[in-house]
């Protein structure tokens, strides 16, 4: 297959931003995207140019590393499928693939199609886990989950915190990662006892970084490549509602967005540089 | 660098009021009330097609007690100013939170009404505020003479005039699109979805939002088409 790639190309995040065409001719159409970048950047390293930088990890669609726009749509446009897993069978011959990055202020971007998204490590540090006590390990039995119960709570711990559905937002809101964190957690009896003040917490957190509102209209869940239902976010909403009207003094504080980068030592050192 | 950036917090983060989530809870419950009020406004306007007597009848009726009628004013005003106080907020900050823009972008999971929201919305506001004045405090109204008190009449006389029929006609479209979104969203945004019924919920939303739009028309239409004199 002969592919052209119309590709997002920035060295930092001050510098300006374009895009570079690129033709692949050699295209297998079992490679995946990131495969089909991989051969792209072997022929720009032999030229002697910078390769296109994107990020991956698992390349088995479970780590949520990947991701840019392909044509307009987050992840591409094969429903439930994240850009690693992602065959290049499904795109024509000679058909021009244009890939961008997220675009949204809380993902602010590094390189290429590479951005920052630890907004969301802030979210879930904010309350995305069961506050346990030490000691031995507690029966496994002593709690008894309902089947439909564990179903759903996996359903919703599924996520992967890929970013697609901010991505993908018009209003480049961030409610179905959030939502998907707090359903996961609200829907078990362990994470009952801190369902108010956790909703409470993640909410502010989100909403301290610069992520737009949820106005309800969906499009996350058309990328999402791991199906995150809507009802998700109804769930982070009633316990948000239920937390509000509930809670009495809770000191609630978040965590100030950074995007700065150490660099491991006092040397003014900056990682953008390039060089 | 980053250790000292961690531990710093700030001191007064938003709560409810200034939340996302707190925004869209106030802009469903004032919606919801807007909703309840545009099917009973339509109802009592379809006795256009009684005759004078019936739609005058119900004009006096709902003039008839004045404290009433102000509660409900103050009522609709107040969750008109929350509605768009809540969309002001949301929309300003749809316009931070991406200042790069997409080149290229599509929508695949969404419906048109629900990405024009901003635009149906101020226009509907537009509208209210030009039927205010038009039929309700009969400032504005061209090409017949206001009476007061003679609801039938007003109504029948004004939408003789094309352009204002067209108007009406145009708007009621648009407020149907809102309903379509608005009525089943303000479910999920105060946390009410469920996989089952909130499926059988959009479609009622739909059928809904069709049927109002046809029951505010055919007023218009009907005086147009010479079916109502
Ligand atoms: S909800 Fe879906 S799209 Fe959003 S971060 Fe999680 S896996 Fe990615
Ligand atoms: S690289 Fe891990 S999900 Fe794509």
């Amino acid at each position: 297959m002969r592919l052209t790639l119309k590709i997002w190309r920035q060295q930092t995040r001050s510098a300006s931003g374009k895009f570079v065409t690129y033709s692949v001719d050699n295209v297998n159409s079992d490679m995946s995207m990131l495969e089909c970048l991989d051969v792209l950047n072997e022929q720009l390293i032999e030229n002697g140019d910078d390769p296109v930088a994107f990020e991956h990890d698992c390349r088995e669609g479970i780590c949520g590393s990947c991701g840019f726009m392909i044509n307009g749509i987050a992840h591409g446009p094969l429903p439930a499928t994240t850009v690693c897993q992602l065959t290049m069978r499904h795109f024509r011959d000679g058909q021009e693939l244009v890939l961008e990055p997220w675009r949204a202020k809380a993902f602010p971007l590094i390189k290429d199609l590479v951005v920052d998204r630890r907004s969301f490590d802030r979210i879930i540090a904010a309350g995305g886990y069961i506050s346990v006590s030490t000691g031995s390990a507690p029966d496994g039995n002593a709690i008894l989950v309902p089947k439909e119960s564990a179903d759903r709570a996996m359903d919703a711990a599924a996520c992967i915190g890929c970013g697609a559905c901010v991505a993908a937002c018009p209003n480049a809101s961030a409610a179905l990662f959030t939502g998907a964190k707090i359903a996961h957690l609200g829907i078990l009896p362990q994470g009952k006892p801190e369902r108010d003040i956790r909703a409470i917490r993640m909410v502010t957190q989100m909403n301290a970084e610069g992520f737009g509102g949820c106005t309800n209209i969906g499009e996350c869940i058309g990328v999402c490549p791991k199906e995150i239902p809507l009802e998700v976010i109804a769930a982070m909403n009633r316990d948000y509602f239920r937390g509000s009207w509930r809670e009495r003094d809770n000191v609630v504080t978040t965590l100030r967005p950074f995007t700065e980068w150490s660099t491991g030592s006092k040397l003014k050192v900056d990682p953008h540089s390039g060089n | 660098m980053s250790a000292t950036l961690v531990s710093v917090r700030e001191s007064r983060p938003a709560r409810f009021w200034d939340s996302t989530n707190g925004q869209k809870i106030v802009m469903g419950i004032t919606g919801a009330i807007l909703f309840v009020f545009v099917i009973a406004h339509l109802l009592g306007n379809l006795q256009v097609f009684l005759g004078p007597e019936a739609l005058n009848a119900y004009g006096r009726f709902l003039r008839g007690v004045p404290e009433i009628l102000w509660i409900v004013r103050i009522v609709l005003l107040a969750a008109v100013i929350l509605h768009i106080w809540s969309s002001i907020k949301l929309g300003r900050r749809k316009l931070r939170a991406r200042p790069i823009g997409y080149s290229r972008k599509e929508n695949i999971a969404s419906t048109y009404a629900s990405r024009t929201m901003y635009w149906s919305g101020p226009i509907i506001l537009a509208f209210v505020i030009y039927h205010l004045l038009h039929l309700t405090a009969g400032i504005v109204h061209p090409g017949f003479d206001f009476v007061e008190g003679d609801v039938y009449h007003n109504v029948v006389a004004s939408f003789q005039v094309w352009y204002v029929s067209a108007w009406y006609i145009f708007s009621m479209v648009l407020l149907g699109f809102h309903v379509r979104h608005g009525a089943w969203s303000m479910f999920q945004s105060v946390g009410i979805n469920h996989a089952r019924h909130t499926s059988i919920l959009k479609n009622a939303a739909a059928v809904v939002a069709v049927l109002l739009v046809l029951g505010y028309v055919s007023i218009p239409l009907g005086i147009l088409l010479g079916l109502v004199k």
